[in-house]
């Protein structure tokens, strides 16, 4: 099953190689990673999604738990959550097909964000889901280039990650 | 506030935190600091003759003592020499901190002289590490490594220092931080009353009891604690190779050890177990065999500090995180509470049902029953261990390296202390014995320290001979010379049809009698089991001198028992080279 797991840790040198490490170490995959600093300059927020059975999640949360940068996390799955992605599409956009792109982006409400005279570069947020999908939309389009930003999370409501 | 230079920092900071030794080697990058410990720090350093021994002296006076071992090796290949030793303490969770030089700030990623990016080399087999930026957090720092190290589940600490860091012309206020508080790092301090209780519970409505006690149990002080339970419930106690010692040997409640080469009542017991008690063990491949055929009717209860050592490979039915010894303190407080209210508990009647069947196995493969050793000439590997065990009074600290020789040690000498067997147990370091040996003759230099070898692994570290010679640490090296990489030459008699691919040494081994004495110590040779006890006692006799005791034993021998992999249970296993159960 997919998780995404928030993690809050020392905002320190060697940090992000320790949690990025020990899924290497120990055989877990991550699909997606994204760390910034918080508000709070001594604290970075890394969220990342990984697949896993329940045994595994928890391995992967306590082990996580033991790196002596990591101040708390949260699996954001075992609750009501928010999730995010940001991808910025570029791709071929000529002829018929410049509006066919402008209705699909309208659609999935992204903006174009950047026009030249033969690409549009579209940016789209939200869940992966809808990123993919947006993606297999696109089907018939020449795509350029995609990046994406990964899942960033944060609970519903009054649950709070913080220190 | 004094000023100090960065060397100087680290000098006064081992000495502020009380270390007794600092196990290391120099080189470019450590020279300032090994400037400010010549001329000023109480602390002694010992000079060992290649890093991997620092590290392993430092983790053998850890094992012994309890306190953390401190290393301080140069930049590059004094670092990288250092990683074995580091991820021996590691695997076996002994608290050690770690100083690396580095280069120069302004160099750092270069490709510079003697450039190795110890934190990362060092990351997957650390607690922790940490990389000194500026003089002024070398207090804090330092006593972070040192409560890290110890605190927990203890474990290795590297603090990688950049040359300019320690320079010795720019001084800095000086002050050693009494204590230290970190947000992100705060081990369980006790377990969680609820779960304690509700083990104590499910162990006394127990029928056929085991407890399981592993390294934690040694490394967490909680011997005491665990044989006090153990003899109040007359349960049966089973130790792992790190936990030898937790609980004594000698008691008619220890089954012996478990595992791959356990004792066969030990496995048997733990596989018709109805309900095991884990105390500070990790249910490593090792012990379990094949995991989904463990112990299948048994409930377990867990105890360890390590959250992520529960239900990592066997599910814990009752875990409980916490220190061995404030868990088993409120266990022994439940226990009395529950059998204050109900006296029959637990239920004697199954527990003699229990000891009968545990006895019978005993008697049927018992290590100490009906050995026939009649089939060889030549001494017998496990008749060295025994004469050791005689001659020492089951009161010396023995060191091991890897292989048989180290089975054979922990088989057949029966450690009835905590800290008195010293081996890499997780990692399998062959080399350890005779640097390891060092660290505890240092730390108990009125003990007898003997270091269990064989051909092969001493050879891995030889070298330190001359730290012995230097520092006037008399051990006694017991080679069990069998001409082979005798476990590697097993596991080839036993599944490579007895291809011996690279495990012979043909003639090439040195005489190790001249070797002892080239560097100032004692050799002597024994190859008869006449005269096994004589010369065993004449090299415990001669006090002052380290003894290199090159035993001749049978070449076939192989370890027993042993569990039959893959696809095993605990009791399935090799009795001896034609029996199995």
């Amino acid at each position: 099953m997919r998780r995404i797991i928030a993690i809050l840790m020392e905002n320190e040198p060697g940090a992000l190689s320790r949690v990025v490490g020990l899924f290497s170490q120990r055989g877990y995959n991550i699909e997606t990673l994204n760390v910034a600093p918080t508000d709070d300059p001594t604290l970075s927020r890394l969220t990342l999604t990984t697949i896993g059975d329940d045994l595994r999640i928890e391995q992967i949360t306590k082990q996580l738990n033991k790196l002596v940068d990591v101040v708390k996390l949260v699996d954001l799955t075992e609750g009501a959550h928010i999730e995010r992605d940001l991808m910025l599409i570029k791709v071929r956009a000529q002829g018929a097909l410049r509006d066919e792109v402008k209705r699909t982006t309208d659609i999935f409400r992204g903006q174009i964000v950047d026009v030249g005279p033969s690409v549009y570069t579209i940016q789209l947020a939200g869940t992966s889901d809808k990123l993919d999908s947006f993606v297999a939309a696109m089907a018939d389009v020449d795509i350029l280039e995609v990046v994406r930003s990964g899942v960033a999370g944060i609970s519903r409501g009054e649950k709070v990650l913080s220190l | 506030m004094e000023l100090l230079s960065g060397g100087e920092m680290i000098a006064r900071a081992l000495e502020d935190e009380g270390v007794e030794y600092i196990f290391g080697y120099p080189g470019g990058a450590v020279l300032h600091i090994y400037d400010a410990l010549f001329k000023d720090c109480k602390v002694p350093h010992i000079l060992v003759r290649h890093e991997q021994a620092a590290t392993h002296a430092a983790d053998g006076y850890a094992r012994a003592t309890g306190k953390p071992g401190v290393v301080l090796v140069t930049s590059g290949p004094g670092a990288t020499n250092a990683i074995t030793g580091i991820a021996t303490a590691y695997m076996d969770s002994i608290p050690m901190v770690v100083i690396s030089g580095q280069v120069a700030s302004h160099l750092i990623g270069e490709d510079a002289f003697q450039e190795t990016d110890m934190a990362g080399i060092s990351r997957p087999i650390v607690k922790h590490s940490f990389m000194v930026r500026r003089a002024q957090d070398l207090p804090i720092t330092i006593k972070k490594a040192f409560y890290i190290a110890a605190s927990g589940r203890p474990g290795p600490v590297v603090i990688d220092i950049p040359k300019d860091v320690t320079r010795p012309d720019e001084k800095f206020e000086y002050q050693y931080p009494q204590s230290v508080k970190m947000r992100s790092y705060s081990p369980a301090q006790r377990g969680h009353t609820g779960q304690i209780k509700k083990a104590a519970k499910m162990l006394l409505a127990a029928k056929r009891p085991v407890i399981y006690a592993g390294g934690g149990v040694v490394q967490g002080e909680g011997s005491e604690l665990l044989t006090r339970l153990a003899r109040e419930l007359n349960y049966p106690v089973t130790n792992t190779l790190m936990g030898l010692g937790g609980f004594p040997a000698s008691d008619r409640q220890f089954l012996g050890m478990l595992g791959m080469h356990g004792f066969y009542e030990a496995n048997m017991a733990m596989h018709h177990s109805d309900c095991i008690l884990a105390v500070g063990a990790r249910f490593d491949d090792r012990v379990t065999n094949t995991v989904a055929k463990f112990c299948p009717g048994a409930k377990v209860i867990h105890i360890d500090v390590d959250p992520a050592s529960i239900s990592k490979t066997v599910m814990a039915d009752i875990p409980i995180v916490g220190p061995v010894r404030s868990v088993l303190t409120e266990m022994l407080s439940q226990i009395a509470a529950l059998r204050e209210k109900d006296a029959d508990l637990p239920d004697r009647a199954a527990l003699e049902r229990w000891w009968r069947q545990i006895d019978e196995w005993r008697a049927a493969h018992g290590l100490w029953h009906g050995r026939r050793y009649a089939d060889s000439d030549m001494i017998m590997p496990q008749q060295v261990i025994e004469s050791l065990y005689r001659v020492t009074k089951g009161d010396a600290y023995v060191t091991s390296d890897v292989g048989q020789h180290q089975m054979f040690a922990a088989q057949y000498y029966r450690f009835d202390q905590p800290r008195r067997w010293i081996n890499s147990g997780g990692l399998g370091t062959m080399g350890f014995g005779l640097p390891a040996a060092i660290g505890v003759k240092l730390a108990f230099p009125d003990r007898e320290v003997a270091c269990v070898t064989g051909e092969g692994s001493i050879q891995m570290n030889i070298q330190e001979l001359s730290t012995c010679t230097q520092y006037s640490t008399p051990v006694k090296i017991i080679n069990l010379r069998n001409n082979y990489l005798g476990m590697v030459k097993q596991w080839q008699d036993m599944q490579y049809g007895g291809r011996y691919a690279m495990s012979t040494y043909e003639d090439s081994l040195p005489d190790f009698i001249k070797l002892a004495e080239a560097y100032g110590h004692v050799g002597m040779q024994v190859t008869q089991l006449a005269d096994l006890d004589a010369a065993m006692e004449e090299a415990f006799a001669l006090r002052d001198r380290l003894v290199f005791l090159d035993v001749f034993v049978d070449r076939k021998e192989h370890v027993y028992p042993m569990h039959i992999a893959p696809n095993g249970s605990m009791k399935d296993m090799w009795l001896s080279k034609n029996e199995r159960t």
